[in-house]
């Protein structure tokens, strides 16, 4: 009956209650949408950057990511090429050999950043053939160089011109090469496409000196949501003495400062829309209580003792409440839903948004994320809002006089 | 046997800025089965009285026994419920939760004394009957004359089976028709299942009727009239 009692004194107000309901369903909406979108936004541009060039985890032998040199390499054995049969969620691995070089066309010099590559794997997992606006992409036996549009530009290169390679290898040894250029390509990451260089990793190891080593080792992972996952069986199956499994968070440090900053300031006007709910709620219990304190009185009077009195109140309470975030929440999923299955194009928002986008490695559409979570913590905010702004009702009932309420 | 002792009562409200003594030393003695009007004077201490005698104040001194036990030492909620299970309450203004139908009114006191449901449903409409409004069982407050939420009313007070009855002026909103058929209601009550019934009022038709009358005048028993 204290149920029922609940469900009934809710609509001894029908106007008020509805109010309240539309009110608290509204600032869930839009909240869930916003950081739907929000997020959905992030995890394209993680995920971007993840395909693009860092992969979600990399091996390296331990010390490469603190020092990155090549003489901190790690030998390609049997073991590491074993992971994808021997770890369940690791589909791939993808080896790189990462250095610098000084870099020679003519008169001109320039650092390039050089990435020896597995043509197949890495195109597997990158798809930078796709990226190629000039000449052809590599083949795994080729002793040529494609060459991201930035570096073309700054050396003044042009397809089949020769690019010297001058470095210091493994261990010191001198590193020289000449390369024709076999193709251009234009790198989504700013400034990655200035000073990015890619030869096959047999013409990497035989340049750098280190046959049979590889400097980075990428771990392809179909699912994010697998990632820890993938590390941990990593981390299990290596010498932990002797190679280092790095997460995407560790790879790209000021990407995940970058998305905590710009979440901080969605929070910020989620803040505020639910400050302002917490008022739309709290002008309710106050009425709900005010008007109330001469029914409150005889029912104390007749024998309900003050605890289950306010449980009826912040049964009551709840219920407004939790009716308003399953309105609101039941009003966003279809629209995040139909968002993360169509997404909203990146031109949508603006030629300047859409280059913005495009330079992250967004391809140019912008899907929500449609995450159960988001929807569940919105009704657990205000499930807690609700829950705090009881103190009202609670401290009133509590020091309630039932005479001095039947008197009003 | 004696249901409600009270001793020396004394009521002073603001004591420390300008003392009102609502109170002034009252001795009553309550037998089972008596049928008694407190009677007096605006401001002359009835209401002060009931709610002493029936938990819901404290006095400023003196003690209030019933049944035996001196209710003045207990908890606020102790005293909640000691009145749940002991005394029934009717008001002036009925008092019924408006959400609920006369049926779940009279249930609701036997709910908080955690009674099974078909034992509540049993009761409630054998209560209903004997005020003689159980075809109305079904309906709000809203949709009930005065009369019969008053009706009402005396059937929650006797579902907790109290040990006697407190009506603060229970006829005051009433027609002369509901008032007479109300005064029936409870003087077969009292006369057939021997509940004990205490009013205060200045009904001159509740007066009539009481079998035992104590007058108040400022805070103190002038008379006490047995017929």
């Amino acid at each position: 009956m204290i149920l029922q009692l609940a469900w009934r004194n809710i609509w001894r107000n029908k106007r008020r209650t509805l109010i309240t309901i539309s009110a608290i369903a509204f600032a869930v909406f839009l909240a869930s949408f916003m950081r739907s979108f929000q997020k959905g936004i992030w995890d394209s541009v993680i995920d971007g950057a993840v395909n693009q060039f860092y992969g979600y985890a990399q091996v390296h032998a331990d010390g490469y990511w603190d020092d990155q040199t090549i003489d901190n390499s790690m030998e390609l054995d049997a073991q590491l090429n074993a992971l994808p049969q021997s770890v369940d969620l690791v589909a791939d691995v993808v080896p790189r050999i990462e250095s610098f070089a000084l870099a020679s066309s003519g008169d001109l010099t320039s650092g390039v950043f050089v990435l020896g590559i597995d043509p197949v794997k890495e195109n597997a997992m990158t798809q930078i053939a796709d990226k190629i606006i000039a000449g052809s992409y590599l083949t795994p036996t080729d002793e040529a160089v494609v060459v991201a549009s930035g570096v073309a530009k700054k050396l003044g290169l042009a397809l089949n011109d020769t690019i010297i390679l001058i470095s210091q290898g493994y261990h010191g040894v001198n590193a020289a090469g000449k390369y024709p250029i076999k193709g251009i390509f234009e790198f989504g990451i700013p400034d990655l496409n200035k000073r990015l260089l890619l030869l096959p990793i047999k013409a990497a190891e035989t340049f750098y000196g280190a046959e049979g080593r590889a400097t980075t080792l990428i771990l392809k992972i179909n699912d994010r949501n697998d990632v820890p996952m993938a590390i941990a069986a990593t981390t299990q199956q290596l010498p932990n003495e002797k190679y280092e499994v790095l997460e995407w968070q560790e790879l790209m440090p000021e990407l995940v400062e970058a998305r905590l900053l710009d979440e901080a300031g969605g929070y910020i006007i989620i803040g505020i829309l639910y400050l302002l709910i917490t008022f739309a709620i709290f002008g309710t219990i106050l009425m709900m209580t005010k008007e109330r304190s001469y029914e409150f009185g005889v029912l104390t009077a007749i024998g309900m003792r003050r605890r289950k009195l306010f449980g009826v109140i912040w049964l009551e309470t709840i219920i407004v409440a939790m009716l308003g975030a399953i309105v609101g929440i039941l009003m966003s999923i279809p629209i995040v839903y139909y968002l993360h299955i169509n997404p909203i194009p990146a031109a949508a928002m603006g030629a300047d948004a859409a280059e913005a986008f495009e330079k992250f490695g967004i391809s140019g559409d912008l899907p929500t994320a449609f995450d159960k979570s988001t929807f569940f913590i919105q009704a657990l905010i205000i499930f807690l809002i609700t829950s705090l702004l009881a103190i009202y009702p609670w401290t009133t009932i509590m020091n309630l006089k039932p005479i001095e309420a039947m008197r009003g | 046997m004696t249901v409600i002792k009270a001793s020396n009562l004394t009521k002073t409200y603001n004591p420390d800025k300008i003392p009102v003594r609502a109170l002034r030393g009252v001795d009553l003695a309550i037998e089972k089965g008596e049928f008694t009007a407190i009677v007096g004077p605006s401001g002359s201490g009835k209401t002060t009285l009931l709610n002493i005698i029936g938990g819901l104040d404290r006095p400023t001194a003196g003690e209030v026994e019933v049944g035996g036990k001196d209710i003045s030492q207990l908890s606020d909620n102790q005293l909640i419920d000691f009145r749940k299970d002991n005394i029934g309450f009717v008001f002036q203004s009925y008092n019924l939760i408006p959400v609920l139908t006369a049926k779940e009114n009279v249930e609701f006191v036997m709910v908080l004394q955690n009674r099974p449901k078909a034992e509540r449903d049993k009761r409630a409409e054998s209560l209903l009957t004997a005020v003689g409004i159980a075809e109305k069982m079904d309906k709000r407050p809203s949709e009930l004359s005065g009369g019969q939420q008053q009706r009402v009313a005396v059937a929650r007070a006797l579902a907790s089976k109290p040990a006697f009855i407190l009506a603060d002026e229970p006829t005051a909103n009433l027609d002369s028709e509901s008032t007479a058929g109300l005064l029936d209601m409870m003087a077969t009550m009292n006369k057939e299942e021997n509940i004990t019934f205490v009013f205060s009022t200045h009904d001159q038709r509740v007066i009539d009727r009481a079998r035992r009358v104590v007058t108040l005048v400022d805070g103190k028993i002038v008379s006490d009239e047995r017929r």
